[in-house]
């Protein structure tokens, strides 16, 4: 029977941004400070990280959406996780989505959001990803080390016109430098307790249209539901 | 935030001992070198006090400012600007042009003319490396010695940070006396990690790593002075010859 409660952090941000090395740095700590962590990994069509958890020394579980949007994927099995995690007796319950289309942010009102961002790509990124970074409560910036310290600084002040309220931190995933701070801000902040009746921070998009039940074929008159079509300027 | 010294308390070292040096304080307008062989723990010297340390990474050791645990803010946050940072692993990846990118970087600071802020740095940066950059030469397509020189100057122009770490920018083909020139010009605290011998010599002392811990703080010897002259000659010939041979001379 579960015998506590258990905080959840909900780790989103683009592919490659390195969700799993800050994850991975930030469990070395907890676990320093005696904390239970369990993990669980949702992607889409295969993973391996729940093995590099796993071998962290914590409980992991990984879920793949396959054919659906793997952040109505979380929705759908969030009670699920946070039952699994408390089975696993968690202080601290740590669920990283899969990094798509941002177009969604797959955090819900109580839990945790940690968006992961990495300023290698280009800082234009923070304007990309949308709900995933508006709606979070700690936002980290990685591979700061690879980037000039001014485009860095650059990054964390559009990081801010986007997101206010969030906290800032850099965390290096590889060596682990600025983890600490990570794990600090989460510490600040609580989880409520249970997620049933816990709601989205926002919207998912919709996916009623023809292709999403498996329609292959294209044009207009394979096309049925919900058919938004793009208008030209010329 | 303003300070005038920063003290390093000493950790451990790679097998949890506790490393020799245990405590040492820098002072504004002070050049340290921080050499030893390559894994022996320089750059997590130089990390630790980029990041205002405070007994929690894996070295165990502690910076302070002026005798003080710095607030919690400032070691966060580079909002704040405690700490300048340059590296031989920095690139810059904007797709901007350059005097794009310097004037929108200024305005993000919040620095007054940034037009001509812009239009500095581009000067600096062209006083040190070889094919000079232009206002619309692209970020991305500048050298790697162009790229160095330009964070350089970056660095020495908006110098608001009173801590200036340089990790390794001798091998980048810029001339790295007038870059260290250009950067330490002010009061400031400098340490700098290094492979050069001239670089290494051209501080007050010099932090010897090995295996992760700080193993000895030697300071510079009146002969090590007279080395120091002679490797700085050596220097300037080296550098002549360069110069003559990219040009396309004979010797």
């Amino acid at each position: 029977m579960p015998n506590k409660k258990q905080k959840i952090v909900i780790v989103g941000g683009p592919p490659a941004a390195g969700k799993t090395a800050v994850i991975s740095q930030l469990i070395g700590l907890l676990k320093d400070g005696g904390v239970v962590a369990a993990v669980c990994k949702i992607d889409c069509l295969k993973t391996r990280d729940d093995e590099i958890y796993r071998a962290l020394g914590v409980a992991a579980a990984a879920g793949l959406s396959k054919d659906i949007c793997p952040d109505h994927f979380l929705a759908v099995n969030l009670e699920e996780i946070a039952l699994w995690g408390e089975r696993r007796n968690a202080d601290i319950l740590i669920i990283e989505t899969a990094g798509l289309c941002h177009r969604c942010a797959p955090a819900t009102k109580n839990t945790i959001a940690v968006c992961v961002l990495d300023c290698v790509q280009s800082i234009r990124v923070p304007d990309k990803v949308g709900p995933v970074l508006t709606n979070c409560d700690i936002a980290v910036i990685t591979k700061g080390d690879m980037v000039s310290q001014a485009e860095t600084e650059v990054f964390w002040q559009s990081v801010r016109l986007l997101n206010q309220n969030a906290e800032i931190v850099e965390v290096n995933g590889a060596t682990g430098a600025g983890a600490q701070y990570l794990k600090i801000a989460i510490d600040a902040r609580q989880s409520a307790a249970g997620v049933v009746g816990d709601e989205l921070r926002h919207d998912m998009p919709s996916a009623i249209c023809s292709y999403c039940v498996g329609e292959r074929r294209i044009g207009n008159i394979f096309q049925q539901g919900v058919v938004t079509k793009m208008e030209f300027s010329e | 935030m303003s300070f005038e010294s920063i003290t390093i308390f000493g950790g451990v070292d790679k097998d949890g001992k506790d490393e020799s040096i245990r405590e040492l304080t820098i002072g504004r307008g002070e050049i340290y070198s921080v050499i030893g062989f390559t894994g022996s723990g320089k750059s997590r010297l130089i990390r630790d006090i980029e990041q205002l340390a405070q007994g929690d990474t894996v070295t165990k050791r502690r910076i302070l400012t002026d005798g003080k645990i710095p607030e919690y803010k400032y070691r966060r946050a580079p909002e704040f600007k405690i700490v300048a940072h340059l590296t031989q692993n920095m690139n810059y990846i904007t797709d901007l042009k350059c005097g794009e990118f310097l004037r929108l970087r200024a305005e993000c600071r919040k620095i007054p003319a940034a037009a001509k802020n812009a239009e500095r740095i581009i000067m600096t940066a062209n006083g040190l490396c070889g094919e000079p950059i232009s206002d619309e030469t692209p970020l991305t397509a500048l050298s790697g010695g162009q790229s160095r020189a330009l964070m350089i100057a970056d660095t020495a122009i908006n110098a608001d940070a009173p801590i200036i770490l340089i990790d390794e920018i001798e091998n980048a083909g810029i001339d790295k006396k007038a870059a260290m020139e250009t950067l330490v010009g002010n009061e400031k605290i400098v340490l700098v990690v290094t492979h050069d011998p001239l670089l290494a010599l051209s501080g007050k002392r010099r932090i010897v790593m090995r295996n992760g811990g700080m193993a000895g703080l030697l300071g510079t010897t009146e002969r090590e002075r007279d080395v120091f002259d002679r490797l700085r000659e050596l220097n300037a010939y080296s550098l002549e010859i360069q110069r003559r041979l990219r040009a396309g001379e004979t010797l």
